[in-house]
């Protein structure tokens, strides 16, 4: 075990669950990336909400960016001092993936931070769901892909 | 007013997966191989997070409205269906193949190499096709 990462991992937690928190007391909304950006994406214009959702994009963006600058307090696996990693695989890989997420989370209504943190906090029958049929598949997928086929991802 | 606030919910979002290094899809995808070398880094951020977000909402959904804001919009749905499961399957599949859920993927922008953003444009086209399909309508 890697406490130095455990810890650093229940602080960025924490730092999430405050995002969650605050955004719920300032705009009550329920911090679901998926649902936030796919509306800024997706939704049409005249709705008064591209403004905030912009922002929060561009927020989630500059908290790495803010960490690159300070240095040292990211918590990549390899190399503790970096903070973004790097992508497992290729473009064509990439591109099924994003495929996936993004059709599997608009159709399941949430992603890890919608169902996986608001919803859990919510206590949410279909956010439990979810996050158990995500994980669960996830792991079957990696099982897969790392011991079954070997070396792909 | 809302656009300032929405930056500081997104700044905090970004810190938090840059602390917790999942903007590291090596720590997702070491998190997910439970019969590998098990990286738990992500159980800890997610705990942090619920345990955080559980105790906040139950203070702030005590009060009667938001401070911007007229209601709170909290998702109503009870039920469990098709439509919930079979999305969460195609989700977990995507997620264990790059190591990637919206969230991470996004913040990681600062970090740019054509995969990421090829699956970034994959992403907002499978979130389009989500909308469009007739099984979601």
């Amino acid at each position: 075990m890697n406490w130095t990462a455990n810890i650093q991992g229940l602080i960025g937690g924490g730092f999430i669950g405050l995002s969650a928190v605050f955004l719920m007391a300032t705009l009550g909304r329920v911090a679901g990336i998926s649902g936030i950006l796919a509306g800024l994406f997706l939704d049409k214009p005249s709705r008064g909400e591209l403004g905030w959702r912009l922002m929060f994009l561009l927020g989630l963006v500059s908290g790495p960016v803010l960490l690159m600058l300070f240095g040292g307090l990211g918590n990549v696996a390899d190399a503790s001092q970096d903070v973004i990693g790097t992508p497992p695989g290729g473009v064509p890989l990439m591109l099924v993936a994003g495929l996936l997420v993004g059709v599997g989370t608009g159709v399941g209504s949430g992603c890890t931070s919608g169902h996986g943190v608001c919803g859990l906090a919510r206590l949410s029958r279909r956010s439990l769901v979810a996050t158990l049929v995500f994980l669960l598949t996830a792991m079957v997928v990696v099982f897969l892909t790392r011991h079954v086929i070997g070396g792909a991802a | 007013m809302k656009a300032f606030l929405g930056y500081i919910a997104g700044l905090l979002f970004g810190l938090g997966l840059g602390l917790g290094g999942m903007t590291d899809p090596a720590r997702v995808i070491g998190f997910l191989d439970i019969f590998g070398a098990w990286d738990p880094t992500l159980l800890f951020v997610l705990g942090g997070a619920v345990i955080t977000t559980f105790i906040g909402y139950r203070v702030v959904l005590r009060q009667a409205k938001p401070l911007w804001g007229d209601g709170f919009r909290l998702p109503t749905r009870h039920d469990l269906d098709g439509k919930l499961v079979i999305g969460a399957i195609l989700f977990g599949v995507g997620w264990g193949l790059s190591g990637y859920c919206p969230g991470p993927a996004f913040a990681s922008i600062g970090k740019p190499s054509y995969p990421l953003v090829v699956m970034l444009l994959a992403m907002v086209a499978g979130w389009g096709v989500a909308r469009r399909s007739p099984f979601t309508q």
